[in-house]
């Protein structure tokens, strides 16, 4: 890491924590747990993304160093899996919003659990690993979106049926929508896909 | 030692963690909805319910303490309803009706509790009473008048009410039973009438 790059990772790094701590504040939470749409498929996703974002900020040294640390990509990998298939459970939807313990363990996890270990873990990542962590996830929200759409219980208290049938829909289309995605990356593979294992970040922009 | 060691134990670790978390998380693998998890756990241990105090549909005050000794059913309504609560209102007279005449008011009482005191007042909880044969003595219609008092027996029962885009409420329907001990044993799914009736009739 260059000296001339550090004050910019800096910026960028203060940038992210303000909108960590953005997402955190009353107002923001009670927007974006108003829907089951908006808590699972806008807030977790965007509390993902900001620990990808953190993770890539570092550099690359520690990266390597704490991977290595910790075992290689496989445990990542397997971190991410049970961390983000536990907040896929509509207990757990339920729980952040009426025990504040479990609200902190998500702003923790998502960001810490799923986001990071997956940046970490991706670059190490052959071919087959990455498809099997984007086919695992693309498979697992629309089992979910179609479960909720079916389901003829209303699985969140905290929740309308009206809206678990919405994000239902929404989780379907959307793991229609990535996963022709991804399959386009294999073909095209303009960088962005998963085609450069070795490459230097290219291919964590995905992950 | 050697990375691939490395990555073998922690991997383990991890599984190991990992798998010890859900099953804690969800009872044992058996609740993966808030609902299942209130049920399983009033079931492991019964709950002591709040000293509030209700208002019957004759305008009666009393409190779900006064019923200790005797094995309470309850469920949550509001009068407006005109989908579950018009069912609840069958279902609780068919469990009233499952139980011998001898027990009912002596030893098994059934209390309907509204949710929705701004628009339930007395004459209202009357009107559904008398639409199902709640007479106001073994079967109460009642409403908590004081809010902050509704919040924490609501909270104790495990009934989250949210409001519908149509005026109503959409909330989580169930039946309950209240030991003699005074404590919330039993929730089960309003289509279980008969298995509720013969769990009381076990406990009479």
């Amino acid at each position: 890491m260059s000296n001339s790059a550090l004050p910019r990772d800096v910026k960028y790094g203060i940038t992210l924590g303000i909108l960590y701590l953005l997402l955190g504040t009353p107002m923001a939470r009670d927007w974006l747990e108003a829907t089951m749409s908006l808590h699972m498929l806008v807030q977790m996703p965007l509390l993902v993304i900001l620990g990808i974002i953190g993770c890539r900020l570092l550099p690359v040294r520690w990266q390597n160093a704490v991977l290595a640390r910790v075992g290689g990509s496989v445990p990542c990998v397997i971190v991410a899996l049970f961390a983000s298939s536990y907040w896929m459970l509509p207990r757990a939807l339920d729980a952040a919003l009426t025990e504040p313990v479990a609200e902190v363990g998500k702003f923790l996890s998502l960001p810490l659990l799923v986001g990071f270990p997956l940046v970490l873990a991706w670059r190490r990542l052959t071919l087959i690993g990455r498809g099997f962590v984007w086919t695992n996830f693309i498979s697992m929200l629309a089992v979910l979106g179609w479960l909720y759409i079916v389901a003829p219980v209303r699985v969140c208290n905290s929740y309308l049926v009206n809206d678990q049938e919405q994000a239902g829909w929404y989780m379907v289309i959307g793991s229609i929508l990535l996963f022709v995605w991804w399959l386009a990356t294999l073909f095209i593979g303009s960088g962005v896909g998963p085609s450069k294992p070795g490459g230097n970040g290219s291919g964590t922009t995905l992950a | 030692m050697n990375p691939v060691k490395r990555s073998v134990v922690t991997t383990t670790l991890v599984i190991s963690l990992g798998s010890w978390f859900f099953w804690w998380a969800t009872d044992g693998f058996t609740a993966f909805t808030a609902e299942t998890a209130r049920r399983v756990e009033i079931l492991h241990s019964p709950r002591p319910l709040p000293v509030v105090t209700l208002e019957d549909q004759d305008g009666n005050k009393f409190s779900l303490q006064d019923y200790e000794g005797k094995l309470l059913a309850v469920d949550f309504i509001y009068t407006s309803c005109t989908t579950l609560c018009q069912s609840m209102g069958m279902i609780f007279k068919q469990i009233r009706d499952l139980i011998p005449k001898e027990f009912l008011g002596r030893d098994f009482a059934l209390v309907s509790i509204s949710f929705d005191p701004d628009h339930d007042d007395t004459a209202s909880l009357k009107k559904y009473g008398q639409a199902y044969g709640a007479d106001g003595k073994i079967w109460r219609v009642a409403r908590v008048p004081d809010k902050a008092e509704l919040k924490s027996l609501l909270d104790a029962f495990g009934i989250v009410v949210i409001p519908d885009e149509f005026g109503g409420y959409e909330h989580n329907t169930a039946l309950h039973l209240v030991g003699r001990d005074g404590r919330l044993r039993l929730i089960t799914d309003i289509d279980k009438a008969a298995p509720f009736a013969e769990q009381v009739m076990a406990l009479l």
